[in-house]
């Protein structure tokens, strides 16, 4: 037996760590290098984990992740909303203090630099979470296309530790460490409290697993991160709550057909081609990459991003080919996995146009024999209503 | 954990156990601990030919897609049926968890695989203890 997915034995040299390294390994993560960074991709078995009974706590229950390899930008000053009207595609005048939404920055093509999560922090201020992978590229983007106006941008990627507490007990977990009212923060809104016994700290009620959730922001250093770790565990094991490694964080993202940046979305494709129209305000007067995305789309969209559920035995993978009923190669897919709560195996690819359509049949390339998949609507995964 | 001495095992971390001349083979738990939630293994049929060393098959977990190694040559006379509907079996027993069983063709290629206690140590080694 040979695994594609080499685990490295010990701490690689030159791949960066978060706060909270030394406790994934006290608690026995297998680790992996995940964008030049020691990540765990999963928790033992042995205290209850692995990727189907990560992804399952966050389901049902809830789970912690170690997100602190995400990075942040702080845009603040007399023109930050302009600045960030200007490198964004969403309408972040929309934005009341406090509320967050889901944008990209986009190159001057229409393709992607990366999405982002843009928080309104202050009446001229503005955090942006943006991917591990693209921290630096990201920063500098930022930057240098906000120069022209009055604001500061700061990277404070280093300055937190950020973990995702995600699931339908989320709220119940969180409620019990913090003083902030966490019944009337609404999805993708901000607040600010103690947490414990830390002042003034941001928890935005977000995540990565199309679940209910919070991701909150605490000083970066070692004991603090540790602590809150712990505490976050102990008071969350009357719910079920487990640590959850890269593994599950990607199996619930993909449930839910939430992008991942070098997989779905990236600098050769457009927001058009990625389905994520809903987040692009064309109607604001300005911002990098509208004219091209103007001209895309006047020239019509070659290719989309559809759903695929395989309809015979065979997991689809990233990077294998979808082949047409003839067996013609059509497109690829970005993003396939086992999916451990709808218990399908499940893919996101890119089709032509003509082979989108709800209902269409496809098939994807595996070990060289086409196995059948089906396009369905996305995506896979809707969490239940609940009020709380 | 302790490795089974009624067997030998590969450096690919599979387990053959060799019963006169048929033999039966399958991943061991370090295998399967590496691998994770196991979801998918994938064997040849009853027929199928083995070569030592070549790859016969394929074990996936929920991350990772891995090939299985022919620890020897020979002809596959039964095959795991359990393990396409309950892969996961592997997970909570390796060693228990039989993929496939094959007439062996040349027997002395075994004498080249690990014992039990060598292979202990071979693991250690490679997950850097």
């Amino acid at each position: 037996m040979s695994s594609v997915e080499a685990t490295p034995a010990g701490i690689p040299t030159n791949v960066r760590k978060t706060a909270l390294n030394a406790v994934h390994r006290q608690m026995g993560a297998k680790m992996v290098e995940f964008n030049g960074w020691d990540m765990p991709v999963e928790y033992p078995a042995a205290i209850g984990c692995g990727i189907i009974n990560e992804h399952m706590a966050v389901r049902t229950g809830v789970g912690i992740f170690d997100v602190s390899h995400m990075g942040d930008i702080r845009v603040a000053g007399p023109q930050a909303l302009a600045a960030v009207q200007h490198i964004s595609m969403n309408d972040a005048s929309r934005l009341a203090v406090g509320q967050a939404q889901y944008s990209a920055l986009l190159y001057p093509e229409g393709t992607f630099v990366d999405d982002v999560i843009v928080h309104r922090l202050g009446e001229d201020e503005y955090l942006l979470v943006i991917n591990a992978g693209t921290r630096e590229k990201d920063f500098s983007w930022v930057r240098d296309n906000a120069r022209q106006f009055d604001c500061a941008v700061e990277n404070l990627s280093d300055d937190f530790t950020q973990i995702a507490i995600q699931g339908p007990k989320a709220v119940n977990l969180l409620q019990k460490l913090t003083d902030a009212d966490l019944s009337v923060v609404k999805f993708y809104w901000v607040t600010r409290g103690a947490l414990c016994g830390l002042k003034n700290i941001l928890m935005g009620r977000t995540g990565y697993t199309a679940e209910d959730g919070f991701e909150i922001y605490i000083p970066s250093d070692e004991p603090t991160s540790a602590r809150v770790w712990y505490e976050i565990l102990a008071a969350g094991k009357e719910f079920g709550c487990v640590p959850c490694g890269l593994g599950a964080r990607n199996t619930l993202r993909l449930e839910g057909a939430l992008s991942l940046y070098g997989h779905e979305i990236s600098d050769t494709i457009n927001v058009w081609e990625a389905g994520l129209e809903r987040f692009c305000k064309m109607e604001k007067p300005e911002f990098i990459g509208k004219e091209a995305l103007e001209k895309a789309k006047a020239a019509g969209v070659k290719r989309s991003l559809v759903g695929l559920e395989m309809t015979e035995r065979g997991i689809a993978r990233d990077g294998y080919k979808v082949l047409d009923g003839s067996g013609r190669e059509i497109g690829y897919v970005t993003s396939g996995s086992p999916a451990p709560f709808l218990k399908k195996n499940i893919a996101l690819a890119y089709v032509p146009q003509e082979f989108a359509a709800v209902g269409a049949g496809a098939k994807v390339e595996i070990r060289g024999q086409g196995v059948g998949a089906v396009v369905v609507p996305t995506p896979f995964y809707k969490r239940p209503k609940k009020t709380s | 954990m302790a490795y089974p001495t009624d067997r030998k095992y590969t450096k690919e971390h599979e387990w053959i156990q060799v019963n006169g001349n048929s033999a039966t083979i399958g991943i061991t738990d370090y295998a399967q601990q590496s691998l994770g939630d196991i979801v998918f293994v994938e064997t040849p049929k009853v027929g199928a030919e083995l070569t030592a060393g070549k790859t016969f098959g394929t074990v996936e977990s929920v991350k990772a897609v891995s090939d299985l190694f022919a620890p020897a040559s020979g002809t596959v006379t039964e095959v795991n049926a359990d393990l396409a509907t309950s892969p996961e079996k592997v997970n909570t027993d390796a060693h228990g968890s039989w993929m496939l069983k094959l007439t062996l063709k040349n027997p002395g290629e075994l004498d080249g695989l690990l014992s039990a206690a060598d292979y202990e140590k071979f693991v250690a080694e490679e997950a850097g203890h």
